[in-house]
């Protein structure tokens, strides 16, 4: 079945009823007292007026459009698809847990506050960080986080620095996150083998370096394997090693950053542990760090006195907030419950599986596409459409998936590979799947050969063919035009 | 192992294709030096009926909203949220998915995002709204990151932040804003509650930027005609902050005021309190800047058929595509919440959003002459107000908000924390949540506590 939906102001009629809206009471007469008519609104926001069976409806129809990971394979490297628990669902659902206002006094919290610090403990001992901080929404505000807290060491021994360092494979948030906290990227080169050398880091340092930027596995899906020298490199020099955490699912339980020699590290809790992606949110991005820039945290710091948590709110060298109040609980319950079902073992095997997943489709597909690291890989593994004929790109390929019914790996990116695939399918996905898989792309390879107008015409078995971005970009339409509109 | 399908036999088979001997030889490439030489130090695995309990357990000893009248408000509000809005965000296809980069296979995101930045507008009054934020707290922020794009020529001058913008935004923006060079000056507010224009007419001289929020922490209505003269006059942007969303179905929106950004909170929009995350932030701004606007944006197109569709569009401003030089470095953001504010917004339509708005209004309206007349405290500040007001009580209210949490009331904000002239004060809010009886049962109980001695001494802050 498939649906032709319109937007839901299209669907709309004026009269018609929505919801059941309180009924006011004798308090009516006083909802205008005192509203100065200069302030009341004048026009109504013209919303949609549909009934709840019509909303309910359109909306439905919408979801039959998406693919999610519940459908299917959802291989997109560096995301860290995994299967999204039902049971953590239902507990962050528990009244208990869900109807809390942020402002209500500690005293009447103590479960909540329990969770977090049992979750912010089980960060701290899977990261190795000394101290992780649970506030920041998402990846890029735990990047953002903490390179203000680098600045904030920094200024307190004389000057902030100007620098940071960032290899040519890391993701957009990485430059993103260290402009906004003030500083001037510099990008140095991998190496030919995949991975950043210690030579080129010393190369590149300076009094002005504050800090470099890693990932690790990096974005190659490669262990960074210089990673201690690198740390040894940077802390001589008096700067910081930053870890993204995001392809933390490869080393769980087998190597910790903070034994790395890593200062400050993001994780990824919508990642490395189940919670859902949400179609683009909400994650999480809680914060590691170690003793010496414990000083700098977010406020307030979750600590325990008595053997009771506490939030502690007097810290002087704070550098502040970064979300209104203590970051998204909701989704820390889910990671809690997540942590809880696997427990050290299951930790470190779904780092193993992971890690094994990804290395068997290296292994059935190398000689099928272009492997810029032929030998190994971590939990994620990344091809290149060089070689394929035709003129077949990477964009053909992935969209042609759609039509083997599997989601697209991550495409064009890492920017150092040409047209990559970036594949990472996960601890959670059977061999059966994988096989699949890896027939699909063996398939479309085939296909790339003797048909390419299949792969480049793909997809054309989803309820949109290939969209037109350039034209979305050239005249932006980014709301819906009532009729009579300007610009309608 | 949980969620794992790896058989022995799976392992063994994949581990022969990969031409390794055993698991433990994919991690080669790790060096010995750091290598972990122990177990994780982590609790135990339990069974799914063992991590129900426990976690039923720990909520249980949590004082909800259900279990106690929540008075409280200041930036996250009690409000009913639809089931239908549970029912429809837990379908897989919606809850499951990733950020829509593959549009053939999102337009079930991708068109409802659309409508979402539709209805911002609707509700803002600007030409062009985001996919959204973080939250109200970082959305300012951004807002005054944008604002300083909009003006390159104007490098130093001031920030200008309303006294009366939400504590805890003021902190976030500061945040953000520290190492930018930029000074951060407070406007104060008057003793009606709402800003002191004289004292905004001085700061707005040549800055950058005056953050004004409205209805304010207060729950004050500012004067938006003459602030925005004020701003207008002064050559600096107008950004309006919104921490209560449901007020811009009953208040002319910012729009209509010339605001340049408007920074939102749309929690009150079918989410929940969650303590305090996550929540909805919400971002529009004027038509002609958007490609100065941070955060992601859907678009319509058509497809190679010709049919209408949805893209992400404009990532040109985007960390993906501009690395250090993109608009802002958010990635993933609020997507499943901003699905469920349009289902809400679809749900309310104009009519029943109009209609909860006066409910809030009126119950708070009448929640302060109860107040009056059963002596229990008196408003500080005269200036009209939405569903909040700040309630003088006589003395510092730690415990009394104590006494009143433990027969079952969440009462209050003690706002003498963040404002030292307010110590005796308390913000108290008032939605559709809570019916006449409960109002009169809070005004009889605080009326009481402060006409006898029940309560003791205390600071102000253990409540």
């Amino acid at each position: 079945m498939t649906w032709d939906e319109p937007l839901i102001f299209e669907r709309s009629r004026k009269g018609r009823p929505g919801l059941r809206a309180s009924r006011p009471d004798v308090e009516d007469k006083l909802a205008g007292t005192g509203l100065p008519a200069g302030l009341a609104r004048k026009n109504a926001p013209r919303l949609p007026e549909v009934t709840e069976r019509d909303a309910v409806q359109h909306f439905t129809r919408l979801s039959t459009w998406n693919f999610g990971l519940d459908h299917g394979f959802y291989p997109l490297g560096s995301c860290t698809m995994k299967y999204n628990p039902k049971i953590n669902e239902a507990l962050a659902a528990l009244p208990g847990l869900r109807d809390l206002h942020p402002a209500q006094s500690p005293e009447s919290v103590p479960g909540a506050l329990r969770l977090m610090l049992e979750l912010k403990k089980m960060l701290e001992e899977i990261s190795g960080m000394a101290h992780v901080c649970l506030q920041p929404a998402a990846g890029a505000q735990g990047e953002l986080t903490g390179m203000l807290m680098v600045r904030a060491y920094h200024e307190a021994r004389g000057g902030a620095r100007k620098v940071v360092l960032i290899p040519d494979t890391a993701h957009g948030t990485n430059p993103a996150s260290s402009a906004l906290a003030g500083y001037e990227v510099k990008e140095i080169p991998t190496a030919k083998n995949g991975v950043l050398e210690a030579a080129t880091v010393r190369e590149n340092l300076s009094e002005d370096v504050a800090a470099l930027m890693m990932t690790n596995p990096n974005t190659l899906g490669l262990f960074e394997t210089n990673v201690a020298e690198i740390a040894d490199a940077l802390h001589e020099a008096g700067a910081l090693l930053y870890c993204d955490g995001a392809n933390l699912n490869a080393i769980m339980g087998i190597t910790r950053p903070g034994d790395m020699g890593v200062d400050v590290i993001q994780l990824n809790l919508h990642k490395t542990f189940s919670t859902p992606h949400g179609g683009g949110g909400p994650g999480a991005g809680p914060v590691g760090v170690c003793d010496q820039l414990a000083p700098f945290l977010p406020a307030p710091v979750l600590a325990e006195a008595d053997g009771r948590p506490v939030l502690q709110w007097e810290r002087p060298l704070s550098i502040g907030k970064v979300t209104a109040y203590y970051g998204h609980f909701l989704i820390m319950v889910r990671a809690y419950a997540y942590l809880l079902s696997l427990g050290p073992e299951g930790v470190r095997r779904a780092a193993a599986l992971a890690v094994l997943n990804a290395n068997y489709i290296r292994a059935c597909l190398k000689d099928t596409y272009h492997l810029p690291h032929p030998d190994r890989c971590m939990h994620e593994v990344v091809f290149s459409d060089k070689g394929l004929p035709n003129g077949v790109i990477t964009m053909d390929v992935a969209k042609r998936l759609m039509d083997y019914g599997f989601h697209p790996p991550t495409i064009y990116f890492p920017l150092v590979v040409h047209g990559s695939l970036m594949i990472e399918p996960t601890e959670t996905e059977s061999r059966e799947t994988l096989d699949r898989f890896i027939a699909a792309l063996t398939a479309i390879a085939a296909e790339a050969a003797s048909d390419p107008d299949a792969v480049k015409g793909a997809p054309c078995s989803t309820p949109l063919s290939r969209l037109d971005e350039v034209r979305a970009a050239r005249k932006p339409v980014l709301r819906y035009r009532f009729p009579g509109d300007a610009g309608e | 192992m949980p969620y794992t399908p790896h058989t022995e036999d799976d392992v063994k088979e994949m581990l022969r294709r990969i031409g390794a001997e055993r698991l433990e030889d994919l991690w080669k490439a790790v060096p010995e030096r750091i290598r972990l030489k122990r177990p994780l130090d982590l609790p135990p695995s339990l069974g799914e009926a063992e991590l129900m309990r426990a976690v039923k357990k720990l909520a249980a000893e949590n004082t909800d909203a259900g279990r106690a009248a929540c008075f409280l408000g200041g930036g996250t509000y009690h409000h009913y949220i639809p089931p239908a809005i549970d029912q429809l965000i837990s379908r897989a296809e919606f809850y499951t998915a990733y950020t829509p980069y593959q549009p053939e296979i999102s337009q079930g995101t991708l068109q409802a995002i659309f409508e979402f930045q539709t209805m911002v507008c609707e509700l803002t009054g600007m030409g062009t709204a985001n996919a959204s934020m973080y939250d109200g707290a970082e959305a300012t922020a951004e807002a005054v990151l944008m604002a300083e794009r909009l003006r390159p020529k104007n490098q130093a001058g001031a920030v200008v932040l309303a006294g009366a913008l939400n504590p805890l935004y003021r902190m976030t923006v500061n945040t953000y804003l520290k190492h930018c060079g930029r000074p951060l000056v407070t406007a104060d507010h008057d003793l009606t509650g709402a800003l002191d224009l004289a004292a905004l007419k001085k700061t707005a001289t040549g800055a950058l930027c005056v953050v004004v929020q409205h209805p304010n922490y207060f729950g004050c209505l500012e004067n938006m005609e003459d602030v925005a003269a004020v701003c207008h006059e002064a050559g600096a942007l107008l950004i309006v902050v919104v921490t209560e969303a449901l007020s811009l179905a009953m208040l002319e929106p910012p729009g209509s005021f010339g605001a340049a950004i408007v920074a939102g909170e749309g929690q009150s929009l079918g989410i929940p309190m969650g303590y305090g995350g996550p929540h909805l932030g919400l971002f529009a701004c004027r038509e002609d800047d958007v490609r100065k606007m941070p955060g992601r944006l859907a678009g319509e197109t058509v497809d190679a058929d010709g049919r209408r569709g949805f893209v992400l569009t404009l990532a040109t401003r985007e960390q993906h595509i501009r690395r250090a030089k993109a608009t802002s470095n958010i990635c993933t953001n609020q997507g499943l919440l901003a699905l469920a504010a349009t289902i809400y917004l679809s749900l309310m339509g104009p009519r029943g959003l109009a209609q909860t708005a006066a409910v809030n209004r009126g119950r708070s309206e009448y929640l302060k002459q109860k107040l009056q007349e059963q002596g229990a405290g008196r408003p500080v500040f005269s200036a009209p107000t939405f569903n909040e007001f700040a309630l003088d009580i006589g003395r510092p209210p730690g415990p009394v908000l104590r006494a009143m949490r433990q027969r079952g009331w969440l009462a209050g904000i003690p706002l003498g924390r963040d404002y030292p002239a307010l110590k005796n004060a308390v913000l108290i809010t008032v939605t559709e949540m809570l019916a006449r009886d409960d109002l009169d049962a809070y005004a009889r109980v605080l009326a009481d506590l402060l006409s006898g001695n029940e309560c003791g001494q205390g600071t102000d802050y253990e409540w």
